[in-house]
C-alpha cells in the first residue's frame, strides 16, 4: 500500500536534527508517520535538547497545519523546531512582501493636513509642506523641499533613511525615534540626509549615505530580505 | 459660458468676505453681470459690507427650503443695474444649507449672470462643503502670515479632491515695509510653498475698511492702491494680462530725479 512508503526522510546533522518531509504524500499520512516515528524514538533526560529544521519542500501549510506539525515535535521534551522551510508561499504573501520591497512614487505637492502612508520606501517627486505628513515602513526619498513631517520605518525599522533635496523638516521620525526643528528659523540645507546612528537621529550630507547604509543598494537588499 | 467661482481661505479673517465684495463690484464696473452668494450661515456680512443689510427679506435658506423663489430672495446693488447679492441666513445654521442645493441655485444663477461669486465661511467642515459644491472655480485668500499661508495649503489640498479647475491665489494685506525688511513673508515665499498660480496681491491699505465700514466697496473709489489692485484682479478673471502692480511708496523729488538717471537707491 502507497502509505506504507515512508514520506519523511530524517538525517541527523551536527547542528541537530533534519525532517525532509515528502510534498507528494497526504499531510495526514506525514503527520501519521511522524507520530510513528517520534513514538519510536526515546531520548533520556541528561541529553540535551536537539533542534530540528523541517523542509516541507513545495508542499504548502496553513497557519493550523503548521501549528499541528509543530506540536507534534514539541511533545516530545527534548525536541526543538528551529525552522520550517518551504519553497511555496500565497500570493497575498508575495505581494506583501513586493509590496514591502517596491519603491512607491508619488507625484504631487503633500499640503497642510494631507498624510500619505505606504507599506515599503516612499519616493516623493514635490513638495512636503508644513503640516503635511509622509510615512513610509521603509525609506523615503524626498525630490523636493521637505517642510513638514516625515517618518521612515513606521514598523521599526532602524535602519531607514530620509534624504531629501532640501531638508527644512518641522519634525523627523525613524522608527520609534524623533527629533524636531531647532526653535529658530532656518533655511534648510540642500541633499542631506537622514538615519539613526548611536540612538539618535542624525542629519549628514547624502555622500555619506554609502558609508553608513551600504544596504541601501537595491540588489543586496533583495538578497537580505530572501 | 457662466462662471461660479468660490472665494475661500480656511482662515477667518484674512478678507475672503472683502475680496467677494470688490471682485464683484470690480467685474460690476466692467459691464459683467454678477450675483454674489454668501454661504457664511449664521454669520452673514457681505450684506453689510455692500451696504445692503437693509433690503433683505428673503435669503439662502428661505430658497432652499422652497419658502421662495430665488429671484425674490435676489438684492440688486444700489449702484449696479446687474450686481445682485444672495444673502446668507441670519438665524438658521450651515446644516440646513446642503451641497446638493448649492448646485441646483447656482446652476439656476448661471442662466441670469455672467459670474456668481461665492463667499465661503471660514474652516473646512459643512459650510466650506456647501460653498465649494457648485463652484468651477476657486480663489483661495491669504495674508503674508505663516498660519494664514498654512490654511491656504490645507484647503488648496482640499480643493485638489472636487472637480474643480486649480485654484489661483490672491495675496491680501501684504504691507511693503514689513516684507522689505523680512517681517512678512515674501510673495515668492509664499508662492514657493504653495505652487499655485498668482492671480493678485492687494495691499494693506486703511481705506479698505474705512470703505466697508461705510457699506461701499473700495473697488469703486478710483485713486486707492486696493482699489486698483481688485480691478486688476478682476481683469485677470476676465482674462487679460495685467502686470503685478508695484507697492513702492510715493517718491520724493530727489528719488524721482536720482531715478531719472538711473540711479537706485540702496
Amino acid at each position: 500500500m502507497a502509505n506504507k512508503k515512508q514520506h519523511i526522510t530524517m538525517k541527523g546533522t551536527r547542528d541537530g536534527l533534519s525532517l525532509v518531509l515528502d510534498d507528494r504524500a497526504q499531510f495526514s499520512d506525514v503527520l501519521a508517520e511522524l507520530a510513528e516515528i517520534l513514538s519510536q524514538k526515546n531520548f533520556d533526560d541528561n541529553q540535551s535538547l536537539v533542534t530540528v529544521k523541517i523542509d516541507l519542500g513545495y508542499r504548502f501549510l496553513h497557519k493550523d497545519e503548521e501549528e499541528q506539525l509543530r506540536e507534534m515535535i514539541r511533545s516530545k521534551e527534548k525536541l526543538v523546531v528551529q525552522s520550517i522551510d518551504t519553497k511555496v508561499m500565497t500570493k497575498e504573501e508575495a505581494l506583501r512582501l513586493k509590496e514591502e520591497n517596491d519603491i512607491h512614487v508619488l507625484s504631487k505637492t503633500v499640503r497642510s493636513g494631507q498624510v500619505i502612508d505606504v507599506t515599503g520606501d516612499l519616493l516623493v517627486f514635490g513638495d512636503i509642506n508644513p503640516g503635511g505628513t509622509i510615512k513610509a515602513t521603509g525609506n523615503v526619498f524626498v525630490m523636493g523641499a521637505l517642510r513638514g513631517i516625515a517618518h521612515a520605518g513606521t514598523s521599526g525599522n532602524k535602519e531607514s533613511i530620509i534624504a531629501a533635496s532640501l531638508m527644512n523638516p518641522v519634525q523627523l521620525r525613524i522608527a520609534a525615534l524623533y527629533s524636531r526643528s531647532p526653535d529658530y528659523e532656518t533655511e534648510g540645507v540642500t541633499m542631506e540626509c537622514a538615519f539613526i546612528e548611536n540612538e539618535m537621529i542624525m542629519i549628514d550630507r547624502i555622500q555619506r549615505v554609502q558609508k553608513k547604509r551600504p544596504e541601501l543598494n537595491g540588489f543586496e537588499r533583495s538578497v537580505l530580505n530572501g | 459660458m457662466a462662471e461660479a467661482i468660490v472665494i475661500t481661505s480656511g482662515k477667518g479673517g484674512v478678507g475672503k468676505t472683502t475680496t467677494t465684495a470688490n471682485l464683484g463690484t470690480a467685474l460690476a464696473l466692467l459691464d459683467k453681470k454678477v450675483c454674489l452668494m454668501d454661504t457664511d450661515i449664521g454669520l452673514r456680512n457681505l450684506d453689510v459690507v455692500m451696504g445692503l443689510e437693509n433690503r433683505i427679506i428673503y435669503d439662502i435658506i428661505d430658497v432652499a427650503q422652497g419658502r421662495c423663489k430665488l429671484k425674490q430672495a435676489l438684492i440688486k446693488d444700489k449702484r449696479f443695474d446687474y450686481l445682485f447679492l444672495l444673502p446668507a441666513a441670519q438665524t438658521s445654521d450651515k446644516h440646513d444649507l446642503s451641497p446638493e442645493a448649492m448646485i441646483e441655485m447656482i446652476a439656476e444663477l448661471k442662466e441670469e449672470f455672467d459670474y456668481i461669486l461665492i463667499d465661503c465661511p471660514a474652516g473646512i467642515e459643512q459650510g466650506y462643503k456647501n460653498a465649494v459644491a457648485g463652484a468651477d472655480h476657486a480663489i483661495v485668500v491669504t495674508t503674508p502670515e505663516k498660519s494664514s499661508v498654512r490654511d491656504a495649503d490645507r484647503i488648496i489640498g482640499l480643493l485638489e479632491k472636487e472637480e474643480i479647475e486649480p485654484p489661483q491665489l490672491v495675496i491680501n494685506r501684504i504691507r511693503n515695509h514689513m516684507m522689505k525688511n523680512g517681517d512678512m513673508m515674501s510673495i515668492d515665499e509664499i508662492i514657493q510653498v504653495l505652487s499655485i498660480d498668482l492671480l493678485g496681491i492687494v495691499a494693506d491699505d486703511d481705506e479698505v475698511i474705512k470703505a466697508s465700514n461705510h457699506g461701499e466697496p473700495i473697488a469703486l473709489q478710483s485713486n486707492s492702491k486696493a482699489s486698483i489692485s481688485y480691478r486688476n484682479i478682476a481683469r485677470r478673471i476676465l482674462g487679460e494680462s495685467v502686470p503685478l502692480q508695484s507697492f513702492e511708496e510715493e517718491q520724493g523729488v530727489l528719488q524721482k530725479v536720482k531715478k531719472f538717471f538711473g540711479m537706485r537707491e540702496k
